[in-house]
């Protein structure tokens, strides 16, 4: 008999906000230690916080995308609890209580997985304060604190056990993603801690009440949390058949040595001595409120694939993939704007763009050409000022350098050979050095014609216009024009 | 300096730039504290030097003409639980012993711009946690009628220093009553905003939801020109009610004719000393002959209020009082050696046995299993008190009681025994429970200690109020009254 998996997740996500969840001071990413911080997220005596707007409707307009209900009152309380990088002590939260419900609670997200579709239930939205970071120098018996980090603003998005495989897991998490990048919540990048994820995960005979979970930590990427949890399920269904219990624990992942294990586990269960924020007033969205919200919510990637479709005459496959994420679809309609033959801008996206990202590990925003250099190369295939075949070239060159397809066509000679006289040197050369080949065409050996044709465009490089190469070789072997 | 000191500043404020200078009245308040402040040691810290300069520059105006602020040359003190730009603020406590603030509280800010100059910062019970300063953790204060007794808390320091002339007027905070029963204790006037009308930013939390910043003074005037300064809403305390400021001392004089003022019944009952009863009663007849209309009313959970008041007073403290870790500035202990230590000894030793005390009762009530049971029903127990206020104030506009049950205790009278110490509040608390405005005004002597009539009002009413409180000080003498201090 079989078990069932059954996985849930919980998700902070950093919110795309300009300043702090409680304070003016900077969010940005990469400063000097300590240089965005104030008395609030300092935790100075007598410093007070205040609800950063911004981030409530972000969190507001995540709710909306994840189909929630938003409570109209929603409190903000305290979690107790002591660690350094933690500077009062207690993170400014929100919690569950029957009176006091967080932002939002029970909605959904439908995900894709072998064909099926099924919703994915969101039990809660929440919003609350990152913490600092401590930094343990490698030399001498110190620690350090860096509370640039500390109030950045975050959501916590906790999904029912709804998900039934590390793979449901992993097309939730890019589903997750897709969603709150087009809603312009947050940049969802895993690598930089931008959103973070941590899975409860058990297994049960099917039809049966949960089996006793662990909660896997520390996975940096959403493939790191395919491989956690696809181990985890393995090393919890070798336990049960052998007749052994799943201890409940929380279990580190380690991506090198690609296992979980225990992290040292506390005698008892930590309780944080959740109260109601006294120094802030509770968080009122008003109907006007939500629906000025969701007026201001970007076009999402279902709406926005089917546009797509519908405006450059694409396939569904074509758009689906153009609107993964949104800096790719994005990056394609501002090179179709540029120039408007949105098929070939699509087919040179989705092959040689897509397999350099792949190859190198890298984002569509970490690309060194623009969509106007994209545009360009299009373009200059289409006037006939390169060959498609010459064009491979340059886009890996333009990949690889951030040139223009311009410059790097002039630089190297690529403009294609047009020039009939000049080509047709080329033409009685290869025939006099062919004559097995020539026999063959003259035989009828159609297949002979293209090895004659590719011989020309080797002597020139790629650069000779291959539909007169062809014109030219079959009006010298009196043949009729193909 | 003594034809100045103990004159209340809105009878010196027409001098201001004729027959008195800024600096003549900073110097002579200056004096005050050299003089008296070795016995009553109302101050921790004196920034004589910040005052003398800030004296100038307001003289510097007064000279060129410019027209003045509302409280210009004011001295003043500061509680030292309000933090201070570039002055150690100590919450009374040796966690806190070397923290310079790198701001001002909002109060303190409005008080600068309204020309106040801060003569220093007083003691207190250890982060306002007592009645009668001596839980400071550095020394306590002294009451200036009677030394050997103490002069209330937790904003004694504020107190002594209004009361011994070392001061015009001072800031305090009250979480159950630590402006009120200090300022009653000294024979002065004390006055805890509704809650919302005055900035917390910058006040040392103690429990968020009950403190509040707020006068004393002289007289209730003067108290009203403090309020006037310090009052309305901050962008920086998201509690601070967007409510319009009315000008306080306008209506002063409005008389109290046909007001309607409830006694209530429970407020008179045991533990009461008999000449306190006495004193209060007495000043309710005065208003009662100025034509005020006194019914009885009764408020049937006083009873609660004191063990309520303790459990959410407590519960917000052990979270408020969290970051004091060692960690990022304040006290460490040498003795740390490892992240448990550092916490744990720089706790233990930074702080005193009230507020370890506090701390852990507060912890313990808001502990999983014992939340429901006790800080929940204490919430719950807060809303029957503050429906008890609503239901006394659709019959009466405002409530007169006694501020304090007895007439102050010796030092050390009450320090073993904790419970006793926190009846000193008994009357003062259920105010902060329900967020109402209330003031202390003497209102007799007992055996040569100040008695205090406490009013109490509706939200954000503080006009009323201090009516009453003005009509009831204009028709007796008790504010005229000065420490044998001053008598040399």
């Amino acid at each position: 008999m079989d078990y069932e998996t059954v996985i849930g997740l919980e998700i902070h996500v950093q919110l795309l906000t300009q300043s702090k969840m409680f304070c003016g001071c900077s969010t940005r990413f990469g400063a000097p230690p300590n240089t965005q911080t104030c008395p609030v997220c300092l935790g100075l005596p007598g410093a007070l916080p205040v609800i950063n707007r911004r981030a409530v409707e972000l969190g507001l307009r995540a709710a909306l995308v994840l189909h929630c209900t938003v409570h109209p009152t929603s409190q903000f309380h305290r979690k107790n609890y002591y660690y350094p990088d933690l500077p009062k002590n207690y993170q400014i939260s929100q919690y569950q209580y029957l009176e006091h419900p967080p932002l939002a609670t029970d909605g959904y997200l439908e995900i894709e997985v072998d064909g099926q579709r099924r919703r994915v239930g969101i039990r809660r939205v929440h919003l609350e304060e990152d913490t600092g970071k401590l930094v343990h120098p490698e030399e001498g018996n110190v620690s350090w604190v860096d509370y640039n980090r500390s109030g950045v603003p975050l959501m916590e998005i906790v999904t029912y056990p709804d998900l039934r495989s590390p793979q449901e897991a992993r097309a939730f998490l890019l589903k997750l993603r897709q969603v709150l990048q087009y809603a312009e919540v947050s940049t969802g990048r895993m690598e930089e801690g931008t959103l973070r994820c941590d899975a409860n995960v058990s297994l049960r005979r099917p039809g049966e009440p949960l089996g006793v979970r662990t909660e896997v930590k520390n996975m940096n990427s959403i493939r790191s949390v395919e491989r956690a949890l696809a181990y985890e399920v393995a090393r919890q269904r070798e336990l049960l058949e052998r007749g052994e219990a799943v201890v409940q624990e929380t279990r580190h992942w380690d991506e090198r040595r690609g296992v979980t294990f225990a992290s040292r586990s506390k005698e008892e269960a930590e309780d944080y001595r959740y109260f109601p924020e006294p120094d802030l007033v509770p968080v009122e969205v008003t109907p006007e409120w939500l629906e000025e919200v969701r007026r201001g919510v970007p076009e999402l990637p279902d709406a926005r694939r089917d546009r797509i479709m519908a405006q450059y005459a694409l396939g569904r496959y074509d758009a689906e993939l153009l609107v993964q994420t949104r800096a790719t679809a994005d990056f394609f309609e501002a090179a179709v704007a540029a120039h408007p033959s949105p098929k070939a801008i699509a087919n040179w996206m989705l092959g040689e763009v897509s397999a350099y990202l792949n190859e190198h590990n890298l984002e569509i925003e970490q690309l060194r050409i623009t969509p106007a250099q994209l545009a360009e190369l299009v373009r200059l295939v289409e006037d006939g000022t390169i060959s498609g075949r010459i064009a491979k070239d340059v886009i890996a060159e333009m990949l690889q350098t951030g040139d223009s397809p311009r410059s790097i066509v002039d630089r190297q000679g690529l403009v294609q050979i047009s020039d009939e006289a000049a080509l047709r040197e080329t033409v009685e050369a290869v025939i006099q050095d062919n004559p097995g080949p020539v026999r063959d065409v003259l035989a009828g050996k159609e297949k002979a014609v293209a090895f004659l044709v590719g011989q020309v465009m080797r002597r020139t490089q790629g650069r000779a216009n291959p539909a007169l190469v062809q014109r030219l070789l079959r009006e010298r072997l009196g043949l009729l024009g193909g | 300096m003594r034809e100045l000191v103990g004159r209340p500043y809105h009878e010196l404020r027409a001098r201001l730039g004729k027959d008195l200078s800024v600096r003549e009245l900073v110097e002579a308040y200056l004096d005050a504290i050299e003089a008296f402040d070795g016995q009553v040691r109302a101050y921790l810290t004196v920034t004589a030097d910040q005052a003398r300069e800030q004296a100038r520059a307001l003289d510097d105006r007064l000279a060129r003409k410019e027209p003045l602020p509302p409280l210009a040359g004011m001295p003043v003190a500061v509680k030292d639980n309000l933090c201070t730009r570039g002055v150690r603020t100590t919450c009374g406590s040796r966690i806190l012993e070397s923290f310079v603030p790198p701001y001002d509280a909002t109060a303190v800010e409005r008080l600068r711009e309204a020309g106040a100059v801060v003569l220093g910062k007083t003691n207190l019970d250890e982060f306002a946690m007592g009645s009668s300063t001596e839980n400071s953790g550095f020394f306590p204060t002294r009451n200036p009628w009677r030394l050997d007794h103490v002069p209330g808390g937790s904003s004694g320091g504020s107190a002594a220093a209004v009361a011994a002339g070392e001061a015009l007027a001072a800031l305090g905070s009250d979480t159950g009553g630590s402006i009120r029963q200090p300022a009653c204790l000294c024979g002065v006037v004390g006055l805890k905003p509704t809650y919302g009308r005055v900035s917390r930013y910058g006040l040392v939390a103690f429990a968020s939801s009950l403190d509040q910043i707020g006068p004393l003074a002289l007289d209730v005037r003067d108290c009203a020109l403090v309020l006037q300064a310090i009052s309305g809403r901050d962008p920086r305390d998201s509690t601070s009610v967007e409510v319009p400021v009315p000008n306080f001392a306008a209506s002063l004089e409005a008389g109290v004719r046909g007001l309607r003022v409830g006694v209530p019944t429970e407020f008179f009952g045991e533990g009461l000393q008999p000449e306190v009863r006495h004193a209060v009663l007495d000043a309710v007849r005065v208003l009662e002959g100025l034509g005020a209309v006194v019914e009885e009313v009764t408020l049937p959970t006083l009873e609660y209020a004191l063990p309520t008041y303790y459990l959410i007073a407590c519960a917000e403290a052990s979270s408020n009082l969290a970051r004091y870790d060692g960690v990022a500035y304040g006290y460490r202990s040498p003795r740390a050696r490892d992240l448990y230590t550092l916490y744990a000894r720089t706790r233990a030793e930074g702080f005193g046995p009230e507020v370890k005390r506090r701390i852990m009762l507060g912890t313990f009530a808001l502990s999983a299993g014992y939340y429901e049971g006790f800080y929940k029903k204490a919430q719950q127990v807060r809303t029957l008190v503050r429906r008890d206020f609503d239901r006394c104030f659709e019959k009466v506009d405002v409530l007169a009681t006694p501020t304090s049950p007895v007439a102050g205790f010796r030092l050390g009278e009450r320090t073993t025994d904790p419970l006793q110490m926190y009846l000193a509040d008994v009357y003062t608390i259920p105010v902060n429970l329900a967020g109402l405005p209330g003031i202390s005004v003497p209102c007799g002597f007992v055996d040569g200690l100040p008695v205090g009539l406490q009013v109490v009002g509706r939200p954000f009413d503080e006009v009323t109020v201090l009516r009453v409180a003005y009509a009831y000080e204009q028709a007796t003498d008790w504010h005229r009254h000065r420490c044998p201090l001053f008598r040399g």
